[in-house]
This record gives structure tokens, C-alpha cells and sequence, in this order.
């Protein structure tokens, strides 16, 4: 009965003593009080500064670009000239390269971390799955500077001598996707920059598709199968269907971990500002020409339409990288209600 | 007959898909034991013990890249010293507090597009908003650039480590008595602990190999010097101007950089599974 009238702050309690509250002086409670105002505040205040950290990157990226905006307007977007000298200045080299190379390590990248997830998640024997896994995951962990230094050295050289004569060879002469694999075979260009740029988000797209087909229940798995189901049908029919929100999720951090992609790509995709058709020939995109270019840019125009460029990136992903959280989210939240 | 071939067909399409998903995983493997390969072959010659006792030379002559050393460990540190309590007590709020209201699920939702950005961009923010206005590259605006990286890791894991710790335990702590702060740092926090430090790894892994944020800010040295107000040389950057110069010794050198950073950051990474598979394994 005591206990009760105590938790439920009854008469006596109050009655006991006026500077005691449940036989805590109240100068203690007040104090407590006090330091959970300040932890709470402490702990706001910081979580409110990783929102003020993405509106400062954007005003410090419109101001920096301002001058630029200002001398070109929107036909910044869709001019491709890019001279110093006259202080001519246009994204659309830069804007192309970054969307090109984007979409051929998507077309590696996607199928390729599909396969990896289903191996992980329905075919790899148990003991398997956590050193492959994890093998998986370091290609994630090897920073953008090896990549980019051995596509350089490494691949670039193989790409050139073995890969792309035959590409010439055999994909040049058909019709449409011909003009692709024309030139002369360098090793470096878009296209190795695509592949690179494949072997690099692999980690990043497999193990989201990992985890979202881990969640599928186990019942509707096992009813399919019991139905008589092969696993990959179980795979197509009913793994994909139920986690498609998440695999779309899944794809757009990829795209997201592409599209900013800095240090490999300047190593592999030769640096130039011409827009040519042949995925062999040298581009840019707009993370390596920012790296190439804006420690060397004098005059305030060539480096405000470099921070221009910047700001494009960054607004491009964040849309990209915004609409791949929601989708998460939208799965997660699902699952949170089914379960 | 006509199910006996339907029969045959779906066994035949099940094997070939299931055969390519495991050929996908030995076309990821393949890329990982080649540039490891690589990296090995071409590094271990030019690493001996006057790479990390000399500072880097003039093309042409012998050196090392002790600076370069010096330099990214003194900024992947100090990066991690200033980012980590950011990300701890953000984290913090956002597991702890941000439940209800929208100051909580705003800030992780920015944070995960953070933790995704390019890091090129945080390099130009720390530009305009430091660098353009002391009007000189430094140490500490190499230092401030890679500290806005470890912060969304550590958010991000602080936060999901928090979350597994079950209510009850809060529950409990607060049915003795103990004020929120006390619940939240002596009871949430500590058990969260292992997970936060696993957090805390990554985010070093990750700086000890960033590039791009540190060519606009701490840009490089050729000297030995401890001036943190003053350009900096660092590994990445060392790499990336010595691996794209036409010098021989430059380039040898460019790879004993590589497999440095590379076995730096793999073996954190595996440090950082350790610490959390233990923990897993004990609760």
C-alpha cells in the first residue's frame, strides 16, 4: 500500500515533509532536473548542427558559385565549351561524363550485386556467408585512390591491349550501338571509368539488397517452396516482388556513391572537355574536373563556375541519395507493420 | 511428357541463374584478390625503413614519405578527436530523444544522405567557408574537412547501437530512480559501447584513405612540418600527385603509399568486425 501511495504521489508522501518529495530532498531532484535539462539541450543542439552542416554546404556553395550563376544563368547547363583563357565556362561535358560513367557502372554493377545478394542470402552454405560477405564489403573499404591508381597502371593497360581491339573488333561494325566502341584503344576513357566505377559500388548496392532480402518471412519463402518452387523461382517470384522498394532503394545509393565519385575516376577517365560519342574516347566528370582543376584555377569566374559545378553535384545526389532513403524507409516502416 | 519437359526446363533455368549468381560472386572476389595482388606486388619493393624516416624527395632522388605519414596521422587523429563527440552526442539525441517530434528523424535523414555525399563537396564547403578567407591551405582545414566525415559515421552507428539496447534496461534504470541523463550515459551509452567504438574504426578507416576532401584544404607539403596553420603533406594526396607523375622513383613510391593505406584501412576494418562480433557473441 505504501509503495503504491509513493509512485502514485499521494497526500502523505506530500505531507511527510515540504522539502522532500518521495524522501529525495528536493534540492537533489531540482539539480537532476537541471542536468537533464542541459544533457537534452547539449545532445539537441548537436543533432541540429548536422542540419545546419547541409544548409551551410549549400549557401557556401550558391555564394562561392554566385559570380558564375550571375555571367552565365541556366546556359551554364547545356554549354559545352570550357576555356580558361576566354573564361568561357559550361557544364555539359562534365555533366555528361559524370552521368555516363554513372549509368555503365550501374549496368555492371546492378545484375552483379544482385547474383552476389541471392548467393548470400538463399545458395551460400551458413558457415560461408560471413567471410564472403565480408570479403564483399572490403571492396567497399579500399579507398578511391587504389582504385584509381591501379585502373591507371593496372587495368587501363590490359583494358587496352586485350579488351577493347576485340570490342572494336566485334561490337564497332553493328548497327546503333557501333559508334560506342570506336577510337583508338588507350585503356583509359569513359568507359573504363564506368567499369571501375562498377567494382566500386558493387559493395554498396549487394549488401542493401543483402539485407532487404533478409527480411523477407521465411513462411512466404518456405510456402513457395512447398508448392514446388526452384529457388530461383523462389528468387524472381517472390523474394524480388516483396523487397522491389528496397532493391530501387538499394540502386539509387549506388548511383548516389557513383555520381560523387572523386578520385577514381580522375585517374582513369583521361581528363579531357570534349563531348564524343565513343565511350573509348577521354571525358570528364564533374568530381574529377574539380579535382584536376581547382587547386590551378585562377581568376574568380573559372573558380566560381568550378564551385558551380559542385553545387550541381551535390544537388544531383542529394536528390538521388533522398529518394533511396525513402524507399528504405518506406520498406522498413513496412516491415515494421507486418511484424 | 509435356510436364516431364516443363519439368526439365525450370530445373535448367534454376541451374543456369543459380550458376551465374555464383559466378557474380567470384566476379566481385576476382576484382578484390587482383588489386590486393596488385598492390602487394608493387608496394612491398619500395617499403623499407627509409620510407618512413625520410620526407618526400625531389624526382630523381631517394626518399620516403615519412611527412606524408606524419601528416595524415596527426589530421586522421585530430579529425577523429573533434568528429567523434559530435557524432556521439547527435547520435545520441537522435536515438534517445528525437522518438517523438521531427528534430530527430530530420537529422537522421540528412545524416544518411551526408554519409553518402560526395566528399569532393565537403571539401569545397571547408574551402570557401575556411580556406578562401585565412587565404592559405592548412593543416586544420584538413583537419575540419575530414572531421565533417567521421560524423555522420559515428551518428549513424552511435544511433543503431542505441537502439538495440533494449527499453527494459531503461525502463529499470529509471524505475530505481536514476534521472534520463544518468539512464542515457551510464546505462544506454555503455551498453552501446562496443558498437560505438566499432563506429568509430570505420569512421577512421574511412578518413585514413580520403582523397578528395584534402586536395582543396590541407593540399600537400614537401617538407617535414608540424604547422598545423600551414599546407600539409599527406598520404592520399602524396599517392595521387606521385602515381600521376611521370617520374620512376615518384611512382615506387606512389605504391609503398598505396599498400600502407590499404593494409592501414583493411586492417581497421577487420578490427572493427572483431570488436563487434565479440560483443554480439557476449549478449
Amino acid at each position: 500500500m505504501d509503495a503504491f501511495s509513493h509512485t502514485l504521489g499521494a497526500p502523505q508522501g506530500a505531507s511527510l515533509s515540504r522539502r522532500m518529495l518521495h524522501g529525495i530532498p528536493e534540492r537533489l531532484l531540482k539539480r537532476q532536473h537541471l542536468y537533464d535539462l542541459a544533457f537534452r539541450s547539449v545532445t539537441r543542439l548537436f543533432a541540429a548542427l548536422v542540419l545546419a552542416l547541409l544548409v551551410g554546404i549549400l549557401i557556401s556553395l550558391v555564394i562561392g558559385s554566385w559570380p558564375a550563376i550571375k555571367a552565365y544563368g541556366p546556359g551554364f547547363l547545356v554549354s559545352a565549351e570550357w576555356n580558361p583563357v576566354t573564361e568561357k565556362f559550361g557544364a555539359l561535358v562534365p555533366i555528361f561524363g559524370t552521368l555516363v560513367t554513372s549509368f555503365i557502372s550501374l549496368l555492371i554493377g546492378i545484375p552483379v550485386s544482385f547474383g552476389i545478394a541471392v548467393f548470400l542470402t538463399e545458395l551460400s552454405p551458413l558457415w560461408m556467408r560471413r567471410p564472403i560477405g565480408t570479403a564483399i564489403e572490403l571492396l567497399a573499404a579500399i579507398p578511391s585512390i587504389i582504385y584509381g591508381m591501379w585502373g591507371l597502371f593496372v587495368f587501363a593497360p590490359i583494358f587496352a591491349d586485350h579488351v577493347q581491339p576485340w570490342m572494336i573488333e566485334h561490337l564497332g561494325p553493328i548497327w546503333l550501338v557501333g559508334p560506342l566502341f570506336k577510337g583508338a584503344p588507350q585503356g583509359i576513357g569513359m568507359l573504363s571509368a564506368g567499369i571501375i566505377l562498377a567494382v566500386m559500388v558493387i559493395p554498396f548496392i549487394a549488401s542493401v539488397m543483402r539485407d532487404v532480402f533478409e527480411v523477407v518471412p521465411a513462411m512466404l519463402k518456405e510456402s513457395a517452396y512447398a508448392v514446388g518452387a526452384t529457388t530461383w523461382e523462389v528468387v524472381w517470384n517472390v523474394v524480388l516482388p516483396y523487397t522491389k522498394i528496397g532493391v530501387v532503394g538499394g540502386i539509387l545509393l549506388g548511383l548516389g556513391r557513383a555520381l560523387g565519385e572523386t578520385m577514381a575516376v580522375t585517374f582513369v577517365i583521361g581528363n579531357a572537355h570534349r563531348l564524343g560519342t565513343s565511350l573509348f574516347s577521354p571525358g570528364n566528370s564533374i568530381a574529377s574536373a574539380l579535382a584536376n582543376e581547382f587547386t590551378e584555377a585562377v581568376g574568380g569566374l573559372y573558380t566560381s563556375a568550378l564551385i558551380e559545378l559542385g553545387l550541381i553535384l551535390f544537388l544531383i545526389t542529394f536528390v538521388v541519395l533522398a529518394l533511396s532513403k525513402i524507399l528504405l524507409y518506406r520498406l522498413a516502416k513496412r516491415e515494421g507493420l507486418l511484424t | 511428357m509435356h510436364t516431364a519437359a516443363l519439368y526439365r526446363r525450370r530445373r535448367i533455368v534454376n541451374f543456369v541463374c543459380l550458376g551465374i549468381s555464383l559466378l557474380t560472386v567470384l566476379f566481385g572476389l576476382f576484382w578484390l584478390v587482383w588489386i590486393l595482388w596488385t598492390l602487394f606486388a608493387q608496394g612491398l619493393g619500395s617499403l623499407n625503413l627509409s620510407t618512413l624516416l625520410q620526407t618526400t624527395p625531389p624526382p630523381g632522388s631517394t626518399g620516403g614519405l615519412a611527412n606524408a605519414i606524419f601528416g595524415s596521422l596527426l589530421m586522421s587523429l585530430l579529425a577523429t578527436l573533434i568528429g567523434t563527440p559530435v557524432g556521439i552526442l547527435a547520435g545520441t539525441y537522435v536515438a534517445e530523444y528525437g522518438r517523438r517530434g521531427w528534430l530527430g528523424p530530420a537529422t537522421r535523414f540528412i545524416n544518411d544522405i551526408l554519409l553518402s555525399a560526395p566528399s569532393i563537396v565537403i571539401g569545397l564547403f571547408v574551402y570557401a567557408i575556411y580556406v578562401a578567407i585565412v587565404k592559405h591551405f592548412s593543416g586544420w582545414a584538413g583537419t575540419f574537412a575530414l572531421s565533417l566525415i567521421v560524423i555522420p559515421v559515428v551518428l549513424k552507428t552511435t544511433e543503431n547501437m542505441l537502439r538495440l539496447v533494449p527499453d527494459s534496461m531503461r525502463e529499470a534504470a529509471a524505475a530505481l530512480g536514476a534521472p534520463q541523463w544518468i539512464v542515457i550515459s551510464f546505462v544506454t551509452l555503455r551498453g552501446a559501447r562496443a558498437g560505438i567504438i566499432t563506429g568509430i574504426l570505420l569512421a577512421v578507416a574511412r578518413i585514413s584513405g580520403e582523397t578528395a576532401p584534402l586536395l582543396f584544404t590541407a593540399l600537400n607539403n614537401q617538407f617535414w612540418s608540424t604547422n598545423m596553420n600551414a599546407p600539409m603533406a599527406n598520404l592520399p594526396v602524396v599517392i595521387f600527385q606521385f602515381a600521376m607523375s611521370p617520374y620512376q622513383d615518384w611512382q615506387a613510391l606512389a605504391w609503398g603509399g598505396a599498400l600502407l593505406i590499404t593494409l592501414a584501412v583493411l586492417t581497421l576494418n577487420i578490427l572493427a568486425r572483431v570488436v563487434f562480433a565479440q560483443k554480439s557473441s557476449n549478449t
